[in-house]
């Protein structure tokens, strides 16, 4: 059974007495007393001093300042109610903007809606709420500790409790057994709502509203593009660097042995050049399928198209091909690649499959690609294989990768991705 | 030892290979006109003063993608008389094709690895200048892992495909006869029947004919 997740779904549930929830909620009452308490004095000590040096300009930034402390107040407040929501309040602050001054902050968040909301749950916290959980926090508790404190007062004085006079320490401890856990049961539910609907109001009022949510989302998104698109550069850099440097010197090296061989005579020292040009020659192969992996050169001159045309005819299996894809942005060109390439080395190396095929075109604004084998089968995406790692780029970029796999084969692979940027 | 001596124009950006290639050349006996590190001085030059062959890199500035290439194409669509050797650092097919789309044969596509067999390279390079076709093994190789269905091939045998594979390549009967470990009797046998099946007309060289309607595929 799942832990519940509120105290409502706590409350429901029949395990509710003997669950932590009734102490969650005794905490989240009794530490209402001193934080409320502590806001309420906060807020009229900045009020007051507002107030006092209004006329002169600092006091005008006192008041600016009230949104602030209704902030702080709020951040305190959402880190409070973890006690009662497992998933406690998402945060509706924006993110702040990268390179801005101490001050350019400052206005960035006391101008947010947000803030504001915060600064009025401040107040009506500070001013109702609290005295509220002090009265039934503070009965609740009070009661239940006198039910558990009954057989040592005994012991000093007479208790009464209506009718029933209570004078030995036996008869306090029968009470506490007869009492103690119905009293329990009572102060737990009832002091349950009370701080669940306080929560409640909490979360209305310091939680993200829709739009802030979706603008969270879109600023999630767009920090994964620029990963990705990072990623992309990095990648492109690094082949430029290998072409141009590594791979030029070591055709030069080739050319030079080359030339070495032809005015050298038959004999030891000949046979060792031409044994270091065969080894040159094969590091410059390695290195070729080395930068093919990295970022395929052909991707970004002929695109799509032609880059799996390149992998098809490496396959140690027929690939039929039907892609009829135009040139699309380099991450998405490069996403869809990746996703093919390892696919097919896939393919090859564990379905056991005789023919696969490739299919790939544009559906309205959607780039979708199929590859299918007709293996073994029982392929899965997190499988250990590199899929896991181009379906994390997918989704950066608002795509999709779906397997469908059977025992026993055909394995199904389809990709899914929005071809236009930033949407 | 080549057979003549060409006048050769080298378009190549990085120095290093630009130098290695003309110390290559010059060696041969060849006479290296000009040597050029981007597609626009060598469109300039050979327009200028036609040589007999161009060798040229596939990427150059200022775009490194495939400027050499568009050059080649400029340089087949105005002065068709010049043979033209490409070089290019990946087996990637899809740069020779768009190389063959109008051609009629004097090409070469080469990685540049194979400059270091500097025997067969100048080999390469005469059989270009003379109107020849030449294609890297290694992207012939990748081309015939291709598996064809339909077109004019799939009438050929897997010999005669062999043999037509090698003929791209650039090699005479003799040395693809060597090859096959068959006699040159049996090669032109296949290469007869290579003709027949793929119906060229005769007017110009069957076996260039051949070889770039293998490479078109």
């Amino acid at each position: 059974m799942d832990d519940p997740k509120t105290v409502w779904a706590a409350l429901a549930s029949p395990r509710y007495l003997i669950s932590s929830w009734p102490w969650r909620v005794y905490g989240y009452l009794l530490s209402s007393v001193p934080a409320g308490a502590l806001a309420l004095g906060v807020l009229i000590g900045a009020a007051g001093i507002g107030a006092l040096l209004s006329p002169i300009f600092i006091g005008i930034i006192m008041m600016m300042a009230f949104p602030l402390i209704g902030a702080g107040i709020g951040w305190f407040e959402r880190w409070r109610a973890g006690l009662m929501l497992v998933d406690g309040i998402k945060s509706p602050h924006a993110k702040l903007p990268l390179g801005l001054t101490f001050r350019e902050r400052y206005k960035f968040r006391r101008r947010e809606q947000a803030s504001m909301r915060a600064l009025g749950y401040s107040v009506v916290y500070a001013v109702f709420v609290w005295p509220f959980s002090a009265l039934f926090g503070g009965l609740g508790v009070a009661v239940l500790l006198i039910t558990l404190a009954t057989p040592f007062l005994a012991e000093t004085d007479d208790v009464v409790m209506w009718s029933w006079k209570i004078n030995s320490i036996s008869e306090g401890l029968l009470f506490t057994v007869l009492f103690g856990p119905l009293f329990f049961a009572v102060s737990s539910y009832l002091l349950g709502v009370i701080a669940g609907a306080e929560v409640e109001l909490a979360k209305a009022m310091l939680g993200p509203r829709q739009n802030e949510l979706q603008r969270n989302l879109a600023e999630i998104r767009r920090s994964r593009l620029d990963l990705v698109d990072a990623f992309e550069t990095e990648r492109a850099r690094i082949e430029r660097h290998l072409h141009d440097g590594v791979q030029q010197r070591l055709v030069g090296l080739t050319m030079t042995l080359g030339l070495a061989e032809l005015d050298l005579p038959e004999g030891e020292g000949r046979r060792l050049v031409v044994k270091a040009h065969s080894e040159a020659e094969a590091a410059l192969a390695d290195l070729r399928a080395a930068v093919r992996g990295i970022h395929p050169r052909v991707l970004v001159d002929h695109g799509i198209e032609a880059a799996v045309r390149e992998v098809a005819d490496r396959m140690p299996l027929p690939v039929v091909l039907s892609l009829s894809v135009p040139r699309l942005p380099p991450p998405i060109e490069a996403a869809a690649y990746f996703v093919v390439s390892e696919a097919l080395s896939n393919v090859a190396k564990h379905a056991q499959a005789t023919t696969c095929e490739v299919t790939g075109w544009i559906d309205r604004d959607q780039l979708v690609i199929n590859v299918r084998d007709d293996g073994i089968g029982g392929a899965t995406l997190g499988g250990g294989t590199g899929l896991t790692g181009l379906v994390t780029r997918l989704d950066a970029l608002g795509g999709t990768l779906d397997v469908d796999s059977p025992p026993g084969g055909p394995t199904r692979l389809r990709m899914e991705c929005p071809c236009r940027l930033g949407d | 030892m080549p057979t003549r001596r060409l006048s050769i124009v080298l378009a190549e950006d990085s120095l290093l290979l630009r130098e290695g290639l003309a110390s290559i050349l010059d060696r041969a006996g060849h006479d290296v006109r000009d040597t050029v590190g981007d597609a626009d001085t060598l469109l300039a030059v050979v327009r200028k003063e036609p040589p007999d062959l161009v060798i040229t890199d596939v990427r150059m500035p200022p775009g490194h993608s495939d400027e050499g290439l568009r050059a080649a194409a400029a340089i087949r669509d105005e002065l068709p008389a010049i043979g033209i050797l490409v070089l290019s650092q990946y087996v990637a097919d899809a740069y020779l094709s768009s190389l063959l789309e109008t051609t009629t044969g004097g090409i070469g596509y080469l990685l540049k690895d194979r400059v270091g067999h500097v025997t067969e390279f100048l080999e390469s390079l005469d059989r270009v200048a003379d109107g020849g076709t030449v294609v890297d093994p290694e992207v012939v190789r990748q081309l015939l892992a291709r598996r064809r269905n339909d077109g004019p091939l799939a009438a050929l045998t897997p010999r005669e495909l062999e043999v037509l594979a090698l003929m791209a390549e650039g090699r005479v009967n003799a040395s693809i006869a060597e090859q096959l470990v068959v006699s040159e009797a049996a090669v032109r046998k296949h290469v007869g029947n290579i003709f027949a099946k793929l119906d060229l007309d005769d007017g110009r060289d069957r076996r260039v004919s051949a070889v770039l309607t293998y490479l078109r595929g």
